[in-house]
């Protein structure tokens, strides 16, 4: 039900701006190294609308940060370099802006919330303070109002005694509480968008399973949009409308969340499900993709993932796939579904 | 004062020095043969109990004071049979490393008592005591830290063979650890590079070649694939299931991945706050759990299958673990359950068959510490 009340809504904001919140096109980044060129992102596309969540999966070196990163303007450049490609943040490129009007979305319009939050909070300023950053820096709020900004803060993330322990240093809050404080600080301003990177990654589960409903809630009340990276099929599974997979800086599927996991329409993608064990039966050996994610430096001509695949033919080894849409064996329509797989149908249709 | 009696006593049996040496020597070697015995599949090779450790707290820089403990383990025992896996679960902080490594003569006990075949290992020394160490090896989790980065993987697989020359003769290493290195699926001719020349799945293999080096009969895993891929899980997931067909393993497996473990392990135990929860079978653990924490945490395990998931009912606690440096009176687990009453804050539930389900052979009749036990099946979709 609350995703037909997400997309209802999407539109509705769409149709305000004409544009989608964000747009990702042809996005290529590039690591100039001592070794030589690392071909980090490789084409990527997507777009999130207002309300709408956004799951990116992928392993590690397969670029998810790094677009992450690319959207927020907080890649090192150099070594970093953006070649080709656009980010459209309510139709207007973010690549092509000046710093200064950069610095006025980032934080405000578009916020992060990082993986290991014990790292992302400074250790030698008390939580309180640096919440209550966001207002005196962006908002120029005195030190007394922020601090109170910073106690609403941490009461909408449910930190219980808020007011109690706003003047707490972060070691001093369990993992859990650190990560609640990181979204506390991303949703301070109220943006447009949030991207979390493995936020839940470092928890335990049965702390991730708060912290997800957590930031699931947040977003829906606000209707945000949402981008979530993530390398766990499992965690997105309930909170996310649409997913991309990524592989070697390229998205090989994009599904809608549920279709995904029933019918996969990439061979990666497939041997990511059959690979992990399930919980509530004992399977024999498990399948596992054979041999190593590629080296960014080398990437295979081709298909990147024609080494490792059980169905790579000759075209596979010369043609790069392009991401095509996917469609019923009939022809029919499957809306927002998409693979970069030469042999998609037989792997869809089996 | 128990310290300064015994030299008392060493000095006063002086004169038998060489009678006393022979004693020991003579149970040393009884324990040497003891330790070396094979066991047969099925029996107990290790059996814990009672087993404690306690981190004291201290104040003061030049006056240390005790001020507390962090009971990091409190009171555990299960056994490890010959040929089988045991997972154990449980969040950071409710000591299964800790376990690990005092399995591992890592730290000393506080308490309690390991016994290897029979042979309490926190007593022994000497001969005996290596002979165990040889015996029990261990993987640790990140493989990026636990080879040194300055030797060649031949030197790391090959270390163990410095201190127990009795397994590879000096001429004959090379071959071994070429061996070694085939049985993990890494190329022999690999011997001379270095560790940073590998992928986190490959140095993974490396770190359990080591741990195979001496032929040991247990490998103690702690969390040996969190640090991997999902795609390069499973292929070192299989490499340790062959392995311990192909060498008679005996596996302790610690991980918090409930899926890995279910996959992976004969018997599992959960453990929260320094204590064992709930342990048993496969089965009996995620089709029929009956501690409430075990639900809680089974019923938390996101599930990469939005249909199964809608059906699954899910209970989500609460609150964070409480400081094992003061834990809460009574049942560890009362101040986030759901079910607790008066007699959980008064009473430690101990790890037994509940009562309810004593004699009757439902797979909910396993040892479960709660004094509210009950069967609840969180895992497949109603």
């Amino acid at each position: 039900m609350t995703t037909i009340d997400k997309k209802t809504s999407a539109s509705g904001a769409t149709s305000a701006t004409g544009a989608p919140l964000l747009e990702v096109r042809d996005l290529h980044v590039e690591f100039h190294t001592r070794d030589g060129v690392a071909k980090a992102i490789n084409g990527v596309s997507y777009s999130v609308e207002a309300g709408e969540t956004l799951a990116v999966l992928g392993e590690s070196g397969s670029g998810k940060s790094v677009t992450a990163q690319a959207i927020m303007g907080i890649l090192d450049m150099p070594p970093g370099r953006i070649p080709k490609g656009e980010i459209l943040f309510h139709g207007e490129d973010m690549l092509t802006m000046s710093a200064e009007e950069r610095r006025k979305i980032r934080g405000r319009r578009i916020a992060m919330i990082f993986q290991d939050a014990l790292s992302a909070l400074n250790p030698v300023l008390s939580v309180g303070y640096q919440l209550g950053e966001m207002y005196r820096v962006h908002l120029g709020l005195s030190r007394k109002e922020a601090k109170a900004r910073a106690i609403e803060l941490m009461d909408r993330v449910k930190i219980p005694a808020a007011a109690a322990r706003v003047n707490d240093y972060p070691h001093q809050f369990s993992g859990g509480m650190r990560q609640r404080i990181m979204i506390a600080m991303a949703m301070a301003l109220e943006p447009d968008l949030i991207i979390a990177d493995e936020p839940t990654t470092a928890l335990d589960v049965t702390v991730q399973a708060q912290v997800m409903d957590l930031l699931a809630e947040l977003q829906r009340e606000e209707n945000m949009g949402l981008i979530l990276i993530t390398h766990d099929l499992g965690v997105v599974a309930d909170v996310a409308d649409k997913i991309a997979v990524m592989y070697a800086g390229r998205i090989v599927e994009q599904s809608p969340i549920h279709e995904l996991y029933k019918r996969p329409a990439h061979p990666y993608t497939r041997g990511l499900l059959d690979s992990i064990p399930r919980l509530d039966q004992k399977g024999q050996e498990l399948y596992a993709i054979k041999g190593l994610p590629p080296n960014l430096m080398k990437i295979p001509p081709g298909c990147a993932f024609n080494p490792r695949c059980p169905k790579a033919r000759d075209i596979c080894r010369t043609e790069v796939p392009a991401l095509v849409p996917v469609t019923e064996q009939d022809g029919g329509e499957l809306p927002g579904r998409g693979s970069a797989c030469h042999f998609w149908k037989e792997t869809i249709h089996g | 004062m128990a310290e300064l009696r015994k030299e008392d006593e060493a000095v006063d049996a002086t004169p038998n020095v060489t009678e006393v040496e022979t004693v020991e020597a003579a149970t040393e070697t009884a324990a040497v043969a003891a330790i070396e015995a094979p066991v047969e599949r099925g029996e107990p090779i290790l059996q814990v109990r009672g087993l404690v450790k306690h981190f004291p707290l201290t104040q003061g820089i030049l006056f240390k004071k005790q001020v507390g403990a962090v009971k990091a383990v409190d009171g555990v025992s299960f056994d490890l049979y010959q040929g089988e896996t045991l997972g154990i679960v449980g969040e950071s902080g409710c000591g299964k490393s800790t376990v690990a490594k005092l399995l591992m003569m890592l730290e000393t006990a506080t308490a309690g008592e390991i016994f290897y075949k029979g042979q309490d290992i926190t007593k022994l020394s000497g001969r005996a005591l290596k002979a165990v160490r040889r015996n029990i090896q261990m993987v640790f989790q990140d493989p990026y830290t636990s080879l040194n980065p300055r030797m060649t993987v031949g030197d790391i697989i090959g270390e163990p063979f410095d201190i127990h020359p009795e397994v590879a003769p000096k001429g004959d290493r090379r071959r071994k650890v070429q061996e070694l290195l085939d049985v993990v699926g890494l190329n022999p001719e690999y011997i001379n590079r270095y560790p940073h020349q590998f992928s986190g799945g490959q140095r993974q293999r490396i770190g359990i070649a080591r741990g195979l080096a001496l032929n040991p009969e247990i490998i103690i895993c702690d969390e040996p694939v969190s640090a991997l891929d999902v795609s390069v899980q499973a292929q070192v997931v299989n490499l340790m299931e062959k392995l311990q067909d192909e060498f008679n393993l005996s596996y302790l497996f610690i991980a918090h991945d409930l899926s890995i473990v279910r996959h992976i392990s004969d018997r599992v135990g959960v453990m929260y706050l320094g204590k064992m929860a709930e342990i048993g079978t496969d089965t009996q653990i995620y089709d029929h759990p009956t501690h409430p924490y075990t639900q809680a945490l089974l019923s938390a395990v996101p599930v990469p299958d939005p249909e199964a998931r809608e059906g699954r009912e899910r209970i989500i606690l609460t609150g964070d673990v409480p400081s094992p440096a003061n834990p809460p009176s009574g049942c560890r687990f009362r101040t986030r359950c759901w079910k607790a009453q008066d007699k959980c804050a008064t009473d430690v539930p101990l790890l037994a068959i509940p009562e309810r389900f004593q004699g009757s052979d439902t797979p909910a009749a396993h040892e479960s510490a709660c004094h509210f036990a009950e069967e609840k099946d969180v895992v497949h979709a109603a």
